[in-house]
């Protein structure tokens, strides 16, 4: 008898057409399939999704928050990206 | 680590905190908050878990159909709860097998409410208006809390309890509202669930030896007597209003505080059920090894199908 533990999945949730898919949460399964199912379960009981993914999380790879520092630094400095950066005459309409 | 960076660490940690910023799993976080964690939340989601017993004891004696689907989506939702909190367990680095089996062996505890009999029908209206009333009161803050999964969790177990304390308190509604026998049956549970509902809240908060720790971790937002103090607020006009009495002669509403005074909890009877000699406590652990060992097939069964699965899909 194998007593093997189900593997933990990331469960993604499309709540409706035209949206993305968003992170719900977490859950045990056997397999892919049963993954889908158990989250039908466990995150739409109540009609909030249309789609599901899931994916091992042992399959997923995270940036690591001690170094979220120097990852996101580059951005910081360069508020010529936003259009709140740019000054715009008086009268102009449009833009 | 040196003692100094651990400083450093915590300085910034408690920074965090002070300043509404989540922590999230990957973070560092102090041992001590981890472990407060681990044990706050695995408790509570053995609460959920262990909670549908005394519910699941009516589903086959509901007195209607409706009442039975209506019975049967709350416990299932109860079973949803416990399991977005062992997957916010397991962000902490616990093990969820071990943190069942630590409820099997009597290590961790559970809401001392579920050591309680459900009686009669009146019982299935009384744990969802009371019961998950307290419940509400109890998780509306801890949606704030500074924990990222946690707070999550919070957030999709208080969307669904609304429901579960409206269902409890039509059932308790109609029973009051129907014959002598009907009101006194509703009256009778009243009489048996109202100091123990109170007791949910945890012991006072003179004796409450956790709760300044985990104010200033944010885990926590109001002391267990606030929280008690304002379930009684709401509850009591409701109990009113659909004509039951709530069994306290020292009730009262103080107009100088604008908040009702109440008596003295039976504290012995608290910490009698919470050491485990509570009316069910043998019977609901015993349930949930059961459910676990006669279960076990079921996760077997679904390794060795998802293995043949896996075979035929590598085959074709
Ligand atoms: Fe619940
Ligand atoms: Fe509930």
């Amino acid at each position: 008898m194998s007593k093997k533990e189900w593997p933990l999945w990331e469960v993604f949730i499309r709540s409706k057409q035209g949206l993305s898919h968003k992170h719900a949460g977490s859950l045990r399964a056997a397999d892919a399939e049963m993954a889908i199912e158990n989250a039908r379960d466990v995150y739409t009981r109540r009609s909030e999704g249309i789609s599901i993914w899931v994916v091992e999380s042992e399959h997923v790879s995270a940036s690591s928050p001690s170094e979220a520092g120097p990852l996101f630094e580059p951005a910081n400095s360069k508020a010529y990206r936003h259009p709140t950066f740019y000054e715009v005459p008086d009268g102009i309409k449009h833009m | 680590m040196e003692k100094q960076d651990i400083s450093k660490l915590e300085r910034q940690f408690q920074e965090k905190i002070d300043n509404e910023i989540k922590i999230e799993p990957k973070d560092w976080m102090p041992d001590a908050y981890r472990e407060t964690l681990i044990r706050q939340i695995s408790q509570h989601a053995h609460s959920e878990i262990v909670g549908q017993l005394p519910e699941g004891n009516w589903v086959t004696r509901a007195p209607n159909l409706r009442r039975k689907a209506v019975l049967l989506a709350k416990i299932q939702d109860e079973a949803g709860h416990g399991l977005y909190l062992y997957s916010a367990v397991e962000t902490l680095g616990a093990d969820r097998e071990e943190t069942i089996d630590d409820l099997h062996s009597g290590k961790a505890k559970y809401s001392s409410i579920f050591n309680y009999p459900s009686l009669t029908w009146a019982d299935m209206g009384m744990i969802g208006w009371l019961v998950d009333g307290a419940a509400i009161m109890n998780q509306v803050p801890l949606c704030r809390c500074s924990y990222g999964p946690y707070a999550r969790a919070m957030v999709r177990v208080c969307k669904e309890e609304s429901f579960h304390q409206r269902q409890g308190f039509e059932i308790v509604t109609k029973l009051a509202q129907g014959t002598p026998e009907q009101k006194e049956m509703a009256q009778e549970s009243l009489n048996r669930w109202w100091w123990p509902a109170l007791m949910m809240f945890g012991p006072s908060d003179k004796d409450s030896k956790h709760t300044a720790q985990s104010m200033a971790w944010k885990i926590k937002r109001h002391t267990n007597d606030e929280l008690r103090q304002m379930f009684v607020d709401v509850t009591v006009p409701q109990a009113e209003l659909i004509g039951l009495k709530v069994p306290d002669n020292d009730l009262k509403f103080n107009e100088e505080t604008g908040h009702y005074d109440f008596g003295e909890i039976n504290w012995d009877e608290f910490w009698q059920v919470v050491k485990g000699y509570g009316p069910c406590n043998k019977e609901r652990v015993e349930a949930r090894k059961k459910a676990k060992e006669e279960g076990m097939w079921i996760r077997e069964a679904a390794n060795a199908y998802a293995e043949k699965r896996a075979n035929r899909k590598k085959a074709s």
